[in-house]
Order: C-alpha cells, then structure tokens, then sequence
C-alpha cells in the first residue's frame, strides 16, 4: 500500500523528522488560506498522485502569491495527473501539499527498503539527490553508501555517522542525519513500511536537513497491526477493479489484451498468462481465485473480468487439488448462467476427479469449451478470442 | 533416501485443532505421515484426531520426541508460533500460512538461522517425499515415489510439475514449495544443495517467478556446485512491472526481477529452461534421457 507525500511527511512530522512547514488542501480557496497561514513570500504547490515525476508533469509549482496557489489548484483538482510512472490515463489529484519553500545548498538521496537478497532492511544514501535512483544504481553504484540493520539489535547510531561523514557531512549536520537515520528506521520498524525515500533530502543555505519529499510504502500483510495507515489509503488511487476484486479475496490487476484468464493459485495464474502468450494471444488480465474455487468466487470473478470490455474469451484453468473438479465444474456452469456469460469459455481442470469434471461440463448445456490439456486451453482460447474479433 | 522428511519423521501441528489445522492434519495421517501430536494453547491434556494435544511446543517435543512441526496459525501469530519452535528445539519447521508480516519474518529468518534450524515456507504447500510422510496442503494423491526433485515458489505450479512427472511414470524423490513470500525460511540454493546430496534424485525442476534475484542466485550455486541434470521454469513473462502478482514476493520492482532476467542467468548456468510450463515433464525426459 503507498501513501502520499502529504501524509509520509505527516507520519516524518510526528517523529520527530525535519520537514518544511505545510498544509494539505482540497479546494482553491484552502490552497490561498494555507499560503497566508504558513507566511512567507514563496511557496511551493505539489499535486498528491500515487506516482513520481510529478515536477516534469506540471503537478509541482513554485508560487508568490496566495492567487497563484489557488489557481494551481483550480487547475489540478478533480484532475489527472500524467507521469510517466502511471499510465496513459494519469492518476486522480484531490489533495495539493502547499509548502513553505526552502532555499537548497545541496541535494542528497536517503531511502531504506527490505533488501531481499541479505534479508535486512538496507538503507541507501546518495551524494546525488534529486535524480532518479535506480539510474545513480546502474550507471554509478560506488556513488550509493549502505547501511543494513540487524533484525535482532536494531539500528546504531554509528551507523548513521558513518553515512553522514561519508555523504561529506560536517559539524552539526552529523548529528542531525544520525537522528534523522534513527527517527527513520524507527518508523520503518514501527509501522512495518516495505519502502522508505527522501528525494531529495536537501541541505538548506542555513546548513539544515530538510525532508523535501518523502514516499513511503506499507507492508499489506501488515495492515492489521496498522489501523491508522490503513486509514490512510486513498482508493482514488488504485485501479476500480483491483480495488472490488479485493473486497472478494480475489488477486487481479488488470493488462492490456483480450483473453480473461481465472486460475487458481498465483502462480498457476501467471504461467497461464505466459502460455497464452505463447500460444500467439494476449492475456487481458492476472486473477487468482483462490484453492477453493466455489461457485460464489466464480461469479464474483466472471463479473470482474467481464467488465473489462476489451474481454472477447475468456480461459478458466482450475487445478483442483484437494478439490473436486466436478464440483469445481458445476461452480463455472454455475457461475456463466448467473452472470450470462456471453464470450467463448474455455475450462480446464486438472488434478482430483478431472475426468468426472469434464463430462460435467461436456453435458451441461452452456457454452463451455472443454480442454483436455493446458496446451489445447491455451490453443482454443486464442482461436475463440481470434473468431470473436 | 530423500531430503528433509521419510517415513520416519515425528510430526507435531502448531493450530492444530484449527480448521485448517484439522483438515490438512487429516489428510496428513491418511497419507501415512507419522503425525505425534499437536498444540493448541489452553488445549492440552485434550485428544484431537485421536492424537494428544499440548498446550505448549516443549511439552509436544518432551513428549512425543517429535523431529518436525507445521504451521496452520493465522498469520498475525507466526512469528512467535516459529519462535516457540526454535526454542522447543523443533529442527524442521514448515510454515504454511500466507500473509505474515515482512518485518516479522526478518526476524524469525535470523533466529532459525542462528539455531540451526530449517524453516520452510511462509506461504508455501509444504514438503512431501511421496508415499513416506506429507507435510503440508499439497493434494498427496498426484504424487508418485520417484526421482525427480522439485522445488518451487508457487503451490499450484508445483503440483503441476508433480502430475507431469507422475504422467510421465518419473516420479519425485521429495517436492519441496520453498513460498512465495520475499523472505523465505529456506532458498532455492538451500533444497539444491539438498537435492545434489541425494542418491534417490536423479534430476532436478526447479520453478522460480517474477521477483527478487533468488533464480540468478541459483543458477550461479547450479554453475558451480550442482550436477544433476536441471529443468527449469519461470512464471509471469507477461507480468506488468510494479504489480504484485498475489504472491507478496512476485514483483519486479525497479526494472529489476523480470522472468527475463531469471531464464537468462539458468540458461547461462546450463540449465534446461522451458517457456511452457505444460513442457516440464519433457524437458526432463530430454536432458535425462529417460
């Protein structure tokens, strides 16, 4: 789960962290009060979406008038962001962050993530801030400083020192990056983020830290134990019908071809979409529909897939493991006479009582095609999303 | 021989009289696992399954001298259910459940390795050497006592891989789902080094997915440390980057992770990668000459 910068520097703010004085707003005439309530001649206007390279999109402006902040916020509200990290659609503004502007000496990198590889949260810090971080990785690794935390002790204060002397930090700024490299793991730990960044975590003209921008992300296995976070989700962001596929258990995100795909087990789910691809086709979207496959889910997953109206085939790919697969074949019939499914369906089952599935649904009078391997599903259900067209 | 688990093996359940606890445990014994007891806080003293219950695990080790528990707590519970294991002195533990929190599993990671300990799992069907002892929620009766050693991150795609060796009359040595969470108790290297050691494997299939580096990882330890024949296949060519695809570990995250990636560096490692994955079984029969 991602949060928006607004509410990362709130989460920054109560722990304690450096970040410029600021007012999230949801209207134009909130936007010129928050001017007037942070003081100061400039101000700078950021447009909250779920993505970065908002600046180079127009969704970050400096500003020197309480009418000039309002304006920009006429202007964003109720719109969409385009980036090039969303897509063509761009994502929804409804919050603008109005901020007290800083003047920047230098610009550094600092975020932490769950390194995989060593099994420890690794924090990373940079010289080069203000750029994307994945390129300084790639073309300049010597230039990305680590610092990993045992699980067991926790973060130490050397270890932010030593980050600090070798980002060429002096004097008081030493001692206020190790508190900012305490207060950060902290909240890391405490509030079970996946994903922390400061890009850029800037050096004011008066020699200060300042948190210029912040993006974090949540665990959401976590969210149990994190009931204010979870509060804090802004389902504007996410995609419709990921978001009512997820009020079901069900796992889907959506991709850009014509064959829905229904599996069991995820990745079952994506293999199938793999071999559909092979097979000369192009798969409409991810879906997992759990172990169970009831009739219930069945439905429930049908309407979702349906509802994308790119849709012109869709394969269902059912390994019934525990399982019957007849019982799993009268939820599909089930399920494509309730919703009235009207494309071409193509089942395959697969594992306990298979065969039994299949004259289930060799004899029921909906059009269901029977595959007899995931090779000749994957086959029919490019031919009947081809015939459709 | 096989690896981790035999007919031998004392198996203990942690949630054991849960529902899911209940079920897979059922299905355990009619397989034939030796299934010893189980735990359930506030239980003890009871009969489940026909089975004693404890209240804590040393009480279950102390009494019923068990080897192995598995895992069936909710999620928010795991980490201290896999801690109380580890010190109860448990060698073998399996986690099941899916869902548990990543920071939590940092954790527990650590202590088991501390320990000495083998943890499978989170999020994972389990371990089976087919016809000796299952455990775990993977359907026993598609499996076949054979020669083939199967790791991997997906549940499904390694039954699967399973009914295409049994079709194929090959049979598994023991099949081992290693999870689809980020941070799992054990790695693809850990089971390969296994396997490599076992006289009963003849050959290997090994299924990654999209995310994190552990296939590259692997097909480097396969380069240097493995000699049995090697089959591989990835999972989510078509995945988009920057979706998790369900599993919490499959995502490619800053162009990084990509099934790409993954086929390259098996390939590089002289492994028999197929883009099917209906072409496991063949792939097999191709390399080993069966």
């Amino acid at each position: 789960m991602n949060l928006h910068e607004y509410q990362a520097k709130q989460l920054f703010r109560e722990y304690g962290l450096p970040v410029s004085k600021g007012i999230a707003v949801d209207s134009a005439e909130e936007a010129a009060d928050a001017t007037r309530e942070i003081g100061g001649t400039k101000w700078v206007v950021k447009a909250q979406v779920h993505a970065g390279g908002r600046g180079k999109a127009g969704g970050v402006e400096l500003v020197d008038s309480a009418e000039e902040a309002g304006a920009f916020a006429r202007k964003w509200l109720g719109k969409n962001l385009v980036t090039y990290q969303t897509d063509a659609n761009g994502q929804p503004v409804s919050k603008i962050l109005v901020e007290e502007c800083v003047s920047i000496d230098r610009e550094l990198y600092l975020g932490a993530v769950v390194d995989r590889a060593s099994r420890r949260i690794v924090f990373m810090a940079s010289t080069e801030g203000g750029v994307e971080i994945e390129k300084v990785a790639s073309e300049t690794p010597e230039k990305i400083l680590k610092a990993s935390i045992d699980p067991l002790t926790g973060p130490l204060s050397y270890q932010g020192r030593e980050l600090a002397f070798k980002l060429g930090l002096t004097g008081g700024q030493i001692k206020q990056f190790t508190s900012l490299f305490l207060g950060l793991s902290k909240l890391f730990l405490d509030l079970d983020l996946s994903l922390l960044e400061i890009n850029p975590l800037v050096i004011t003209e008066e020699g200060d830290l300042n948190c210029l921008d912040g993006k974090i992300n949540v665990d959401g296995n976590a969210l149990f134990r994190q009931p204010k976070l979870k509060d804090m989700q802004d389902q504007s962001q996410e995609d419709d019908r990921e978001a009512k596929a997820a009020e079901w258990d069900l796992n889907y995100v959506a991709l850009d071809g014509n064959i829905g795909c229904m599996v069991n087990g995820a990745g079952l789910a994506m293999g199938t979409m793999d071999i559909v691809q092979l097979y000369g086709g192009s798969p409409a979207n991810f879906l997992d529909v759990g172990g169970a496959a009831s009739k219930e889910r069945v439905t429930e997953a049908f309407k979702i897939i349906l509802s994308d109206e790119k849709v012109s085939a869709v394969l269902v790919n059912i390994f019934g493991g525990i399982v019957r697969c007849d019982l799993i074949a009268e939820g599909v019939i089930g399920a494509v006479n309730e919703v009235g499914v009207s494309v071409p369906v193509v089942v395959r089952l697969e594992g306990n009582s298979a065969e039994l599935g299949r004259e289930v649904l060799a004899k029921s009078d909906v059009n269901i095609l029977a595959a007899s391997s995931l090779a000749d599903a994957a086959e029919k259900a490019v031919n009947a999303a081809g015939e459709d067209k | 021989m096989s690896i981790l688990i035999d007919k031998n093996t004392r198996v203990i359940c942690q949630g054991f009289t849960g529902a899911q606890g209940t079920f897979h445990s059922e299905q355990s014994i009619d397989y034939g696992t030796k299934m010893v007891g189980g735990v359930t806080p506030g239980k003890g003293g009871q009969k489940h399954l026909g089975l004693p219950v404890f209240n804590t695990v040393l009480d279950a080790c102390n009494s019923t001298g068990a080897d192995a528990s598995v895992i069936y707590v909710p999620a928010r519970f795991c980490k201290e259910s896999i801690l109380e294991a580890v010190d109860a002195g448990i060698k073998l533990i399996v986690c099941i459940t899916e869902g548990i929190p990543t920071l939590d599993m940092l954790v527990a990671k650590e202590k088991c390795d501390q320990a000495g300990v083998r943890l499978i799992g989170p999020n994972c069907p389990g371990v089976i050497t087919p016809g000796e002892c299952k455990i775990g929620i993977m359907p026993g009766h598609i499996h076949l006592p054979g020669k083939v050693g199967i790791v991997s991150r997906s549940g499904t795609l390694t039954y699967e891989a399973v009914k295409q060796t049994t079709d194929h009359a090959f049979g598994q040595s023991s099949c081992v789902g290693i999870g689809g969470d980020p941070i799992p108790g054990s790695n693809f290297i850990d089971i390969l080094a296994l396997f490599e050691n076992d006289e009963q494997t003849e050959a290997i299939v090994m299924i990654g997915e999209i995310g994190g580096t552990a296939e590259e990882e692997a097909g480097s330890y396969i380069k240097a440390h493995v000699t049995k024949p090697v089959v591989a296949y990835i999972a989510g060519v078509t995945a988009p980057p920057g979706k998790r695809m369900g599993h919490a570990g499959a995502i490619i995250s800053g162009g990084k992770g990509t099934a790409e990636e993954k086929f390259s560096a098996l390939n590089d490692a002289g492994v028999k990668t197929v883009r099917s994955l209906a072409d496991i079984g063949s792939g097999l029969r191709e390399i080993c000459n069966w």
